[in-house]
């Protein structure tokens, strides 16, 4: 790790002259034995957007959390604009003009806008007045910054980029001139990221300042001034967007080269794997999830599934992986799969189906449980775990977690340890290692990097080719088009429920993909 | 382990200071309460009565749930209260276990034969006491219809049923008994509420005397009866202080005389069975300054003339529990 | 943040809770004119002071582990089963059938058929709660809330009209034959020589309690089906995707649950009564909950804690048998130590998980 050194720069990002919104001097913090920040400064000029990148864990938001006044830094400085300023708690954070969007969002869901945006700003133990000073407030915000919201829906009919403006109204309420946003675009539509940031370019011209977190590096090359990059607690280096690339802040936030682009050789498709036809899904209420879709996959070949989340992405593969009831006819190596049965995944792993589903905090792990049982989770009926026809062989099991954590560089290797403790990255290395390791005869996979770092993307990346490689079929779902246009050998895209249409991934760009996903067809 | 020591010796120590002076008698009351106002408290005017004439003291406990009779029968007798006095037939069963392992305490038990050798078992002629009332509430009755609120259904309480119902029919073989049981468990010794509505029902159907023989949930229908302004008979105790000139009369069952010579002869107390009947003053009618207008002179001398009879033998009434059958009415 | 040792998660943190409500219960017992600190010696003398009063206190403990299993099994499927106090009703009813109608050559072979009838008596009427939630939906909660007080009507009937012997005046079944008497721990430990006293209630049942909390254990944390039943109470959307079927699940864990609540009878109807009782149960099946929360759901959590309220159930007892604090005042410590080690947990945690913390980075 001593070549990486090397890379370090001078935090020297913020013009000279330019008035400091925020500096933060030899900041430290740990937590027991773990470092989370070690002497960390940065400074943010006023009216700039700022982003700070780094991985899971890198201390990202341990160190916004101290600015935000969550935890006690153990040493060092914070100036607001150039004064000296203690924050021992979030109140103080608020009142030196600081406001923070959180990653999940914090408001009263059966709550109307307006109500959430007072909540704990009412000035007083009449509402009246706060509400018609704030619906007034509100609507200048609302014109000054393009963050257009109905003051009196409610939360919970507003879709979450919706919701997220409500966010940044509640900070801009109570007088923020530093915003920081956690991680804003990980729960948004390409499109949704995209108002999101007219918005920040909005506020930053108006003379805001804006400190942007994220491990994803096209945000920051398309929408920051200057980026600090943190490794392991420590600040690597603070640079100006324009002077640097996405390579090289890869290589600042993992501490190695990292590829970016995944090397595949062509595809040699074998025997038919996977024939759908007219796939037909209802939801609990009755919508019809998926309109008749019908694909294949033969062997050794990544069929991608573009569009826009929530098109019916999911219910596919629900359907296919058995936990979902549909109709229409789906053959595996030319066997027909009933699709009635309730929660039918052990079945469908008998069969060669593999599943990592898009979810791994709600679908793919059990959170609370250790890393070892999220191994045998849906394999639990695997011979080799058992010791008898009752009993589970646990020894065993780990024995097969070590195996797996150490070929599918799982970290840490320590398999009693739950899986909540794990980075989002490792985590998703769990789900892989199980569902891979066992050689499926078809991989079904959402959206396998989402909220995943870096360095553990290119891994993945690279373990769904080599199960390709070796004759195997894979239906990747993925919001992410780069991946999707990176990994897959054939691109179907859709929308509402239905395939849009097929195309070669060589033959097609982002545009027009981006028009079939958007339900236009030429 | 030396903990173990530790608490050992301080038990020995607490059995020493709070224990309580050996040979004191003891009183266990049933559920309901020892403020029944009928059953349970005159055991507890007994006690007292005793306490105040003798000065002794005794300890007294009241049972709050069922599972745990056996364990207060225990630990009372190994505390070392002889003899250990306890009201209630439902104490029957737990004394039939519990007697042979204390051979040395006497118990003595109320309103239920327990056959051991060192029991003291008290029953009383209720059929006897419930004749009489039965025949002034027939008497005092103008519709012909009289009523019957029994707490908890259990053959004791049809006991009393059939010698009132007996009663009734001495003096109107046209009349008619509406009798009704509040519950089949032994909440329905306390539930004045739907004693009152019972009572209320009744008088609906015409009755215009009712005989509670419930407990605590007669007292819903002495009160209801006075609401209604129609007579109710009292039970146990004497009750009639309860609604002066509202209540006919009471069935007195000198539960309070049963523990007072209990506790008076203390350890010497005879096990045995001992019936408690009219001859004996066991059981009876009050008359007293509440209910003396009711009780008119005619009256007076029929219930005297029936009571001689009773006493001298020369009337038997019918005991329901001698063979379960009740000619005078039907359940 | 897991700075506290496990020891003291489990350990330290119960005790201190346990210390904060004993505190206050004393706080209550003086402001209403008594002295705490003889109350406390009478319950614990009273409790634990002999081996007498252990025998009661593990009679006691004997009901709370069952119904503290029972509820724990339910709740490690992500089930609330309140039904206990109904599944324990029925079960005892299943004792008296039993023991009642069949001619058994040997206690230790009625003991077995009548722990069975307990286990399967308890599990039916846990089952159309069960069955209601897995397929219908109706909350699990409810439904066994109200099936409690069906319950305790259909025993009303069964004893009053079908069990009771003819001309008995109880509320009560016939007695069991006597040699249907199971041997009490005394007998037991006399066989080996430890002296206990043979005038209390504790029985055999305890030590089948005791096999119960290793089965338990055994099924939780060596089995598949415990995986499953664990994985379902962690997160349902998961355990479908691992194709764990929910209505499957639901009702094997409320089955299990139903069948120990159940079993806690034959502690109460076969090792004690003798004879089924109107209401037999007397809130074991509510005191289960406290139980299996304060127990953490594990076994051996629910054994100390079934033995914590054997003590309190005990001590009460004998503090109202010897002087005049109001029997009322012991639910009020009961239910201080619920409020404590259940409901408000976090307010000893939190304090406690800072100061290992400060204490972490002293050493650091």
């Amino acid at each position: 790790m001593t070549g990486n050194d090397t890379l370090g720069r001078q935090a020297t990002a913020a013009p000279a002259g330019a008035p400091l919104a925020i500096e933060l001097c030899g900041i430290s913090k740990a937590f027991g034995p773990v470092q989370a920040n070690k002497d960390i400064s940065i400074q943010v000029a006023k009216g700039s957007i700022h982003g700070i990148i780094g991985e899971n864990g890198a201390g990202k938001s341990t160190l916004m959390s101290i600015l935000y006044g969550f935890y006690k830094a153990d040493a060092g400085e914070i100036y607001i604009s150039g004064n000296l300023t203690p924050i021992p708690d979030s109140q103080s954070a608020i009142r030196a003009g600081i406001g923070m969007v959180f990653q999940h969002f914090k408001l009263v869901q059966n709550f109307t806008v307006l109500e959430n945006v007072i909540l704990g700003a009412e000035g007083g133990a009449l509402l009246r007045g706060a509400m018609a000073s704030a619906r007034k407030s509100l609507t200048d915000l609302a014109r000054e910054y393009e963050l257009d919201v109905d003051p009196d829906a409610v939360i919970e009919d507003l879709s979450v980029g919706h919701q997220q403006r409500v966010e940044i109204l509640k900070a801009l309420y109570r007088q923020a001139d530093i915003l920081i946003l956690d991680e804003p675009t990980g729960v948004l539509t390409p499109a949704e990221a995209d108002q999101l940031f007219r918005i920040l370019n909005g506020l930053r011209d108006q003379g805001k300042t804006v400190i942007l977190i994220t491990h994803k590096l096209r945000e920051i090359m398309e929408i920051t001034d200057t980026v600090s990059v943190m490794r392991r607690g420590q600040m690597t280096a603070t640079v100006k967007t324009k002077d640097t690339n996405p390579e090289e802040l890869a290589e600042l936030m993992v501490g190695r080269k990292v590829l970016l682009h995944v090397e595949k050789k062509p595809a040699t498709p074998g025997e038919m794997v996977l024939e759908v036809e007219n796939l037909r899904v209802r939801d609990e209420v009755g919508v019809e999830r998926l309109k008749g879709v019908s694909l294949t996959i033969r062997a050794g070949e990544i069929l991608g599934i573009a569009g826009v989340a929530g098109n019916g992405q999911s219910e596919l593969l629900e359907v296919l992986g058995g936990i979902a009831r549909g109709t229409g006819t789906v053959r595996l190596n030319g066997q027909e799969i009933a699709l009635t049965a309730a929660a039918d995944g052990q079945s469908r792993r008998a069969r060669g189906i593999a599943h990592v589903p898009e979810d791994r905090q709600h679908l793919g792990l059990i959170m609370d449980f250790s890393a070892w049982e999220n191994v045998a989770f849906g394999y639990h009926h695997a011979p080799e775990y058992q010791k008898s026809a009752l009993l589970m062989d646990n020894d065993a099991i780990r024995a097969d977690t070590v195996s797996k954590m150490e070929r599918y560089d799982v970290r840490p290797p320590i398999p009693t340890l739950a899986a909540k403790s794990f980075s989002g990255g490792n985590q998703q290395k769990i789900v892989v290692a199980r569902e891979m390791d066992r050689n499926p005869d078809l991989l079904l996979v959402g959206q396998p990097t989402r909220g995943v770092d870096i360095g553990a993307i290119e891994f993945i990346h690279k373990q769904i080719i080599a199960l390709r490689d070796a004759g195997k079929a894979v239906l990747l779902v993925s919001v992410e088009l780069d991946e999707i246009m990176s990994l897959s050998d054939r691109i179907a895209v859709m929308f509402d429920g239905q395939i849009m249409g097929e195309r070669d991934p060589a033959k097609t760009d982002e545009r027009e993909l981006g028009l079939l996903m958007a339900g236009v067809v030429k | 382990m030396s903990l173990m020591k530790t608490l050992a010796a301080a038990t020995a120590t607490i059995a020493l200071t709070a224990g309580m002076a050996a040979a004191d008698p003891a009183l266990i009351f049933d559920l309901g309460g020892k403020f029944d106002k009928s059953f349970n408290e005159a055991a507890y005017e007994g006690a007292q009565r005793w306490a105040k004439e003798t000065g002794g003291s005794y300890k007294e406990l009241e049972m709050q749930s069922e599972a745990q009779r056996e364990q207060a029968l225990r630990r009372l007798a190994e505390s070392g209260a002889n003899p250990v006095v306890m009201t209630g037939f439902a104490f029957g069963d737990v004394l039939n276990q519990v007697a042979p392992d204390f051979p040395d305490t006497k118990f003595a038990i109320i309103d239920m034969v327990v056959d051991q050798p060192n029991v003291k078992s008290v029953v009383f002629t209720e059929e006897q006491g419930s004749y009489l009332v039965g025949m002034a509430a027939a008497m005092a009755s103008k519709t012909g219809t009289v009523g019957f609120v029994g707490g908890m259904d259990i053959p004791l309480i049809r006991k009393f049923a059939c010698g009132y119902a007996q009663g009734v029919m001495a003096v109107n073989p046209d009349a008619k008994v509406i009798a009704n049981m509040t519950g089949s468990t032994p909440a329905a010794w306390n539930d004045p509420v739907k004693g009152g509505e019972l009572a209320k029902a009744q008088k609906a159907q015409g009755a215009d005397v009712i005989y509670a023989a419930a407990g605590g949930t007669g007292l819903g229908v002495l009160q209801a009866a006075a609401d209604e302004g129609i007579l109710s008979i009292g039970v146990d105790s004497n009750q009639n202080y309860l609604h002066p000139g509202k209540v006919l009369t009471s069935m007195t069952k000198r539960v309070d005389n049963a523990v007072y010579d209990i506790f008076k002869s203390g350890t010497d107390m005879t096990p045995g069975i001992t019936v408690m009947d009219f001859a004996a003053g066991g059981v009876g009618y009050a008359v007293d300054d509440n209910n003396k207008d009711l009780i008119t002179p005619a009256m007076q001398e029929q219930l005297d003339k029936a009571g001689k009879l009773i006493a001298s033998g020369t009337l038997k009434v019918h005991d329901y529990m001698s063979d379960e059958t009740c000619a005078a009415l039907s359940f | 943040m897991t700075a506290m040792p496990k020891w003291a998660d489990a350990v330290l943190v119960p005790l201190i809770s346990l210390l904060i409500a004993f505190v206050i219960s004393g706080l209550v017992i003086l402001a209403i004119g008594e002295d705490p600190v003889a109350a406390m010696k009478i319950m614990v003398t009273g409790a634990l002071g002999s081996t007498y009063g252990w025998g009661y206190t593990l009679y006691y403990s004997t009901n709370f582990i069952f119904t503290g299993l029972a509820v724990s099994v339910a709740f490690q499927a992500g089930l609330f089963n309140i039904g206990g106090e109904g599944q324990a009703s029925l079960g005892g009813l299943g004792v008296a059938v039993a023991c009642l109608f069949v001619p058994w050559p040997h206690w230790s072979l009625a003991l077995i058929g009548a722990a069975g009838m307990a286990a399967l008596f308890g599990a039916a009427w846990a089952a159309i709660p069960a069955y209601l939630q897995a397929k219908r939906g109706s909350h699990v909660v409810i439904t066994t809330i109200m099936f409690n007080y069906i319950a305790s009507a259909l025993m009303i009937y069964v004893l009053v009209t079908i069990l009771r012997p003819m001309g008995a005046m109880d509320t009560a079944s016939a007695r069991f034959d006597p040699s249907l008497k199971l041997p009490r721990l005394g007998d037991i430990l006399g066989l080996v020589g430890i002296p206990f006293n043979n005038r209390n209630p504790a029985n055999i049942s305890l030590l089948i309690a005791l096999v119960a909390c290793a089965g338990v254990w055994l099924l939780m944390w060596r089995t598949r089906l415990g995986y499953q039943l664990r994985a379902f109470g962690k997160s349902e959307k998961a355990s479908v995707y691992a194709g764990i079927n929910p209505v499957r699940i639901t009702m094997y864990a409320m089955l299990i649950s139903g069948g120990l609540s159940g079993m806690m009878a034959i502690n109460t109807v076969m090792g004690e009564a003798q004879r089924l009782l109107l209401n037999s149960v007397e809130g074991a099946g509510f005191i289960g909950i406290a139980v299996a929360l304060m127990g953490r759901s594990h076994p051996v959590g629910v054994l100390l804690a079934a033995i914590l309220f054997g003590f309190l159930y005990q001590g009460g007892a004998e503090l109202a048998l010897w002087t005049t604090i109001p029997r009322e005042l012991i639910i009020v410590i009961q239910a201080l130590v619920i409020l404590f080690t259940g409901a408000m947990d976090n307010m000893v945690r939190k304090p406690v998980e800072s100061l290992f913390l400060m204490l972490q980075k002293g050493k650091a």
